[in-house]
């Protein structure tokens, strides 16, 4: 049981690690500021989901599992939230490119 | 394997500090100072500093990241004219020599440090128990130098009287900042709702955990100013004028609270600042309760600047 669980966790973080790393490529690659705002909010999102979700059964405590979850939403909120604000500011004044 | 992350963290450290220096615009290099300070997080962590840790990200990356960012923001419009301004090579090898020396006269302190370090850490531990608080940081913070941690407090209150004093006559005494105008209905405001509840929470939770663990007022007090400042930003609530005498009541509350504790200790325990025996702990927590407010207020008051228009909303 616990090497299954160690498998996931190793497939899920590293898959979170690849999200990761295709919004760092995306956000030095893309051309303006909109799509470099999606690459960026992939890697957020999903990144640090996978890699929360990776982490869950290694923790030692049901309370440490749940911090990992609130920091994941806390996350999900203010990239959210971010993304919305500088993809209206590019809206209404233009790329910066 | 963890040596190799360390290093490559250093690295990392190490070239972004050099990026924010050269870089040539002032707001780039805000930003830049900003992620120095949370990867700085990260290696007081890997030095065990978790107190250190909270407050470096707290403080250092995102209350001065926030000051800076209001800084190059108001500098744009002088920042070509000063980037026109070529210096002579005569200041320039000044500045370069002057650098170079600074460097070398820290280099030299640091190589020069007796082996073992100086420490009071046996004696503290041995002593710490008198106090009745677990967190090794707290006890030092606020029983054995206790005078650093009052004189820290006064200097962030003479710290927003100079942020204050830059306000023009006709507007001193009003409301700080810009009024905020943002869509009521918009993202911003959305967040300024949801996000407080979750943030005076975990503020109230680091602070009360301070005792113990690592966590305090000031970073707990952070958190809330960053919270007030969220609503503020929103155009959920308005500035107070900084004439209201509740307002400066609460920024010097903390200090006198202190102070009083201080002098009560010089009359019955025989020193200032010294707690009578068995007191510690209650009156520990009486003056972080009385901080926490007045930091809170300092803290926000600092980032929203100067008074810069009158009382009305």
């Amino acid at each position: 049981m616990s090497v299954v669980l160690a498998w996931w966790t190793v497939l899920a973080v590293v898959a979170g690690a690849v999200f990761f790393l295709a919004g760092t490529v995306g956000l030095l690659r893309f051309p303006d500021s909109l799509t470099r705002l999606h690459a960026l909010t992939k890697a957020d999102n999903l990144g640090l989901g996978l890699v929360v979700l990776g982490l869950l059964p290694m923790v030692d405590s049901v309370s440490a599992g749940l911090k990992l979850i609130c920091i994941w939403l806390l996350v999900l909120l203010s990239g959210a939230t971010a993304g919305q604000l500088i993809a209206r500011t590019v809206r209404r004044d233009g790329s910066p490119s | 394997m963890t040596d190799v992350l360390n290093i490559l963290l250093a690295l990392l450290i190490l070239g972004l500090a050099v990026w924010t220096i050269v870089a040539r615009e002032a707001y780039a290099a805000a930003i830049g100072f900003i992620a120095y300070g949370l990867l700085l997080t990260l290696v007081w962590v890997q030095l065990r500093g978790i107190d250190v840790a909270l407050t470096e990200a707290a403080i250092g990356g995102g209350l001065t990241g926030v000051l800076l960012i209001g800084a190059a923001a108001r500098l744009r419009s002088t920042e070509s004219a000063a980037r026109a301004e070529r210096p002579g090579p005569a200041t320039r090898w000044v500045a370069a020599l002057v650098s170079v020396a600074v460097t070398a006269a820290l280099a030299i302190c640091v190589l020069a440090l007796p082996v073992p370090a100086p420490t009071l850490a046996a004696e503290v531990s041995a002593n710490i128990a008198v106090t009745e608080v677990l967190n090794p940081i707290t006890a030092v913070l606020l029983a054995f130098r206790a005078m650093d941690t009052l004189l820290e407090a006064i200097v962030l209150l003479f710290a927003l009287i100079g942020v204050w004093s830059l306000a023009p006559d006709r507007a001193w005494g009003g409301r700080p900042g810009l009024l905020q105008q943002a869509d009521p209905n918009g993202m911003l405001a959305y967040v300024a709702r949801v996000l407080p509840p979750i943030g005076i929470v975990t503020g109230a939770y680091i602070f009360w955990v301070g005792a113990d663990n690592p966590g305090g007022k000031f970073q707990g007090a952070t958190i809330l100013a960053a919270m007030w400042l969220l609503v503020m930003m929103a155009g959920l609530a308005d500035a107070p004028p900084i004439r209201r005498a509740w307002l400066r009541w609460l920024l010097v509350a903390g200090p006198l609270a202190f102070i009083g504790i201080g002098v009560v200790g010089a009359m019955t325990a025989g020193a200032f600042l010294a707690y009578p025996h068995g007191f510690a702990k209650p009156l520990i927590l009486v003056i972080e309760f009385a901080l926490m407010p007045t930091l809170t207020l300092i803290l926000g008051l600092m980032l929203l600047g100067a008074p810069r228009r009158g009382e009305a909303p």
